[in-house]
């Protein structure tokens, strides 16, 4: 694969991200990636689901006192948002459009910034309340849950930031578009995660 | 190097076709999202409305569920040829992970 191969929308192949063996190889250890990924977030539900509501005797936080669903609202809106967004990204990828790919990229950037903010803000509300990490069992194993599904969020705007600033002056070959596909893959993931969130944690949680 | 990667221009007729072909796509993408926010809001909606759990909990993991398949087959294009390695990585990871939940709540719970 020569990567100064100059590709035109007419010569751009219709599968881009395993064209080559590289993005095919790829393409297959990312899927595994996601397949141990999702083991990782079971396991934090399942802590999650045993330990909820629990802790030492007189503690006075439940889910229902804490959690807020107006806020939740708007932080799912903004993920599933920024889901849809990342999908025209990948849309011009595939027809080799360079520009409109960045620019619907930068969109996802700022939607899953502004998650993390809400995200940040929340957590420091509760913080402020006395909930903190070590406050109880059930504390522990919900920062653990959603800090991971943050965390997960923040290098998911890192990996793509990265990749937009560093192929800014190349634009699209065979050799980084296998890379902005699997950024994109990884970011719906997270979307995937947080539907699980929003239902099992926030929703779950206010009905009690 | 051993894998080289042929390019194919295509003639007008193909290229058209394939942008055809990928616009079509993105619309029913656009489908797709609407009937995520739908999902959403209905999941928001049954909470608030303050049904019983015993009827709320079932329909919004349900619809949490439909709203995932959707996710992994249409936006992450695992309905596409070529995912059966993705699919049997996904599934096995989903798998472990649902046995992983029923034995924790099983073990703390009973």
């Amino acid at each position: 694969m020569d990567l100064n191969t100059k590709y035109t929308p007419q010569s751009w192949p219709d599968h881009p991200e395993n064209t080559t063996l590289e993005g095919k190889n790829k393409f297959v250890g990312f899927w595994l990636f996601l397949g141990g990924e999702t083991v990782t977030f079971a396991s934090l539900f399942a802590t999650y689901l045993a330990l909820k509501n629990k802790g030492p005797s007189g503690m006075e936080f439940t889910t229902q006192g804490l959690f807020e669903l107006p806020l939740v609202f708007i932080m799912t809106m903004l993920l599933l948002t920024s889901s849809l967004t990342s999908v025209y990204a990948m849309y011009h990828m595939k027809n080799y459009n360079f520009k409109a790919m960045q620019a619907w990229l930068m969109v996802t950037v700022i939607l899953g910034a502004a998650f993390l903010a809400l995200e940040i803000y929340e957590f420091s509300h509760y913080v402020h309340l006395g909930f903190t990490y070590g406050q109880s069992a059930f504390s522990s194993s919900f920062f653990t849950l959603v800090g991971t599904h943050g965390a997960h969020v923040l290098v998911g705007l890192g990996w793509i930031i990265l990749l937009m600033v560093r192929n800014a002056k190349r634009g699209l070959n065979l050799y980084n578009a296998p890379k902005y596909y699997l950024a994109s893959l990884y970011w719906h993931f997270i979307d995937v995660v947080w539907v699980f969130i929003f239902t099992v944690v926030y929703l779950m949680g206010v009905i009690g | 190097m051993a894998h080289d990667v042929h390019t194919h221009v295509k003639s007008q007729t193909e290229y058209e076709y394939k942008r055809r072909r990928s616009a079509n796509e993105m619309r029913s993408h656009l489908t797709t999202f609407a009937i995520m926010i739908f999902l959403t809001l209905v999941s928001f909606t049954a909470v608030y409305a303050g049904f019983s759990a015993n009827l709320v909990v079932p329909i919004i993991l349900l619809l949490a569920a439909v709203q995932v398949i959707l996710q992994l087959y249409y936006f992450m294009h695992m309905s596409h040829k070529g995912h059966e390695a993705a699919s049997l990585f996904l599934y096995s990871g989903a798998i472990v992970g649902f046995i992983t939940v029923l034995t924790m709540i099983t073990i703390v719970w009973w």
